[in-house]
């Protein structure tokens, strides 16, 4: 593995699988009495934040301090930031600080790629801009090998705001390195330019993709993000590329229903389904946690000096 | 672990496929041969037995890899003595290591508990081979997070001396003197195709054991 974690396209097939292997075992320790490793003992992570989370940063912070880790955690509002503190200088103040690795939110597309130039420490992208989110791709791999056996072969639909989502590209670059088949699917106003280049199929018909899918999942609204017309209502949205009771009769019986939170209930997802047995909305947010104990373990686990040889 | 297997690789893992031995082989020379493995596993189990009144308290802990190999031989042997299964796991204690630092990452092994937990038993620790202790020492911390055992014991198929912490061995199959230059090589038929224990001379381009291996 690289120093680093930034995009879900850094990671070969053999890296990708070795995460997802080594969470495997780290799932075991949130079965135990005692949840905690004493693996990151004296090492540093902070938990950078430039965008609002609950989930990422917390479960991120969470496995941290199952690995023995001091933990950090710095968001924008509150710090010196909003007193006009560039990236850089708040980058260098954490480097100061001696900090191992920096996991890294931020508004802007390639934050965390600036960021990585700029210090020793490893950093991991915790979901920047539009562009990629690489662990949430791991957890959600990691939720469908457990669910469904394999990965090979599987075909995933990726559904709803594809434009704005950076884990709609991180999973399509995933998915792909470890051999799924990929749709997206979403109203042509939604998909990013240059989506032909991504390797994926792109459809903007759900019921004609919905049949031959093992795996659906459903993409935020991200309304924060839309300065524009983008679909006429949310309820023809929801009527269109909305997963409900009726769409959900049409997936296969072993079909699964992914969501990367937070839900939009009745917008992209009903009620029903979000709730339902398909439903791995619930296990996502805890495989979470042992898949980022998982990349923290091989990012921090070893000589840092010396990198990562032995992983093959 | 004998620095022979320090580095095994992902995949590999198939019953049968043997793991490269590192070393010249030809000058490895052989201290147990297959028969001497067998009669040394099978007098472990009856030892196993006597000192613990039986087998109804046992549980048997192999430490990865080959000391799962050897955790699955001894409940086979002990059944045939006893006639009953005890239950049997693995204990991965990469995790806990005291020189996770000292090298590149090291990718994680099996850990697989027997459902009834280790609480109240008798936990036998078995590996390949004694060496420093410290991993023997790994498997003790990573034990009392798993449970509290009624008590502890370790077997191994070789001590070759040159321990590094207050740590001894219960059941040993094969005292074995060495040098820290040396290296010993445990196969089973299991992961190398056949039962042997090799004394070779130290592997080019390694540190001295006992720095670098903690083994």
């Amino acid at each position: 593995m690289n120093r680093h974690l930034l995009s879900a396209a850094d990671l070969s097939r053999d890296d990708a699988l070795l995460v997802l292997d080594t969470a495997e075992e780290m799932a075991q320790v949130a079965d135990r009495p005692i949840k905690k490793l004493p693996t990151l003992r004296g090492r540093t992570v902070v938990n950078l934040f430039f965008e609002d989370s609950t989930r990422t940063r917390t479960s991120f912070e969470l496995a941290a301090k199952r690995l023995s880790a001091d933990v950090i955690n710095f968001s924008a509002k509150g710090s010196s930031v909003s007193k006009g503190e560039s990236l850089k200088d708040t980058a260098l103040t954490l480097e100061a600080m001696g900090a191992d690795a920096v996991v890294v939110r931020h508004w802007a597309s390639g934050a965390p790629h600036r960021l990585a130039h700029w210090i020793r420490g490893s950093v991991l992208n915790a979901g920047d801009g539009t562009h990629e989110h690489p662990t949430q791709a791991l957890l959600d791999a990691f939720t469908m090998r457990q669910r469904l056996g394999r990965l090979e072969g599987l075909n995933v639909g990726i559904v709803g705001d594809v434009l704005h989502s950076r884990v709609a590209r991180s999973n399509v670059l995933l998915l792909h390195t470890l051999g799924a088949d990929v749709t997206v699917v979403a109203p042509p106003t939604l998909l990013p330019v240059g989506v032909d280049a991504w390797p994926c199929a792109v459809s903007f018909d759900l019921d004609g993709v919905l049949p031959k899918c093992d795996v659906v999942m459903m993409l935020r609204v991200q309304r924060e993000r839309m300065h524009g017309g983008f679909f006429p209502t949310t309820r023809e949205y929801s009527r269109r590329y909305g997963l409900d009771a009726r769409r959900l009769a049409m997936l296969p019986d072993d079909a699964i229903v992914m969501h990367p939170g937070p839900m939009n209930r009745g917008v992209e997802i009903a009620a029903e389904v979000a709730d339902g047995v398909r439903s791995t909305i619930v296990e996502q947010v805890a495989n979470g946690v042992s898949v980022r104990m998982a990349v923290l373990y091989l990012l921090l686990g070893g000589d840092l000096s010396a990198g990562s040889e032995d992983v093959a | 672990m004998t620095p022979a297997h320090a580095s095994p690789r992902l995949g590999d893992t198939s019953p049968g496929s043997p793991r490269p031995v590192s070393g010249d082989p030809t000058t490895a020379r052989p201290v147990l041969d297959t028969a001497d493995v067998g009669r040394a596993v099978t007098r472990i189990a009856h030892e196993i037995v006597e000192r613990n009144h039986g087998a109804d308290q046992i549980v048997l802990l192999g430490i990865p890899t080959r000391g799962v190999t050897l955790a699955r031989r001894l409940v086979t042997r002990i059944a045939a003595v006893e006639g009953t299964t005890v239950p049997s796991g693995s204990v991965d204690v990469t995790l806990y290591r005291d020189d996770l630092r000292l090298r590149g990452v090291r990718p994680l092994e099996e850990t697989d508990l027997p459902p009834d937990g280790i609480d109240g038993r008798v936990v036998v620790l078995v590996d390949d081979v004694l060496f420093s202790g410290r991993t023997v020492r790994a498997a003790l911390d990573a034990l009392s997070e798993f449970g509290r055992p009624r008590a502890v014991q370790l077997a191994v198929l070789v001590d070759r001396g040159h321990r590094e912490l207050p740590i001894r061995a219960d059941y040993v199959g094969k005292n074995i003197p060495t040098s820290l230059r040396e290296t010993v090589h445990v196969l089973l038929t299991e992961t190398d195709g056949r039962d042997g224990v090799l004394l070779g001379p130290a592997d080019v381009g390694r540190a001295p054991a006992g720095t670098e291996e903690a083994r």
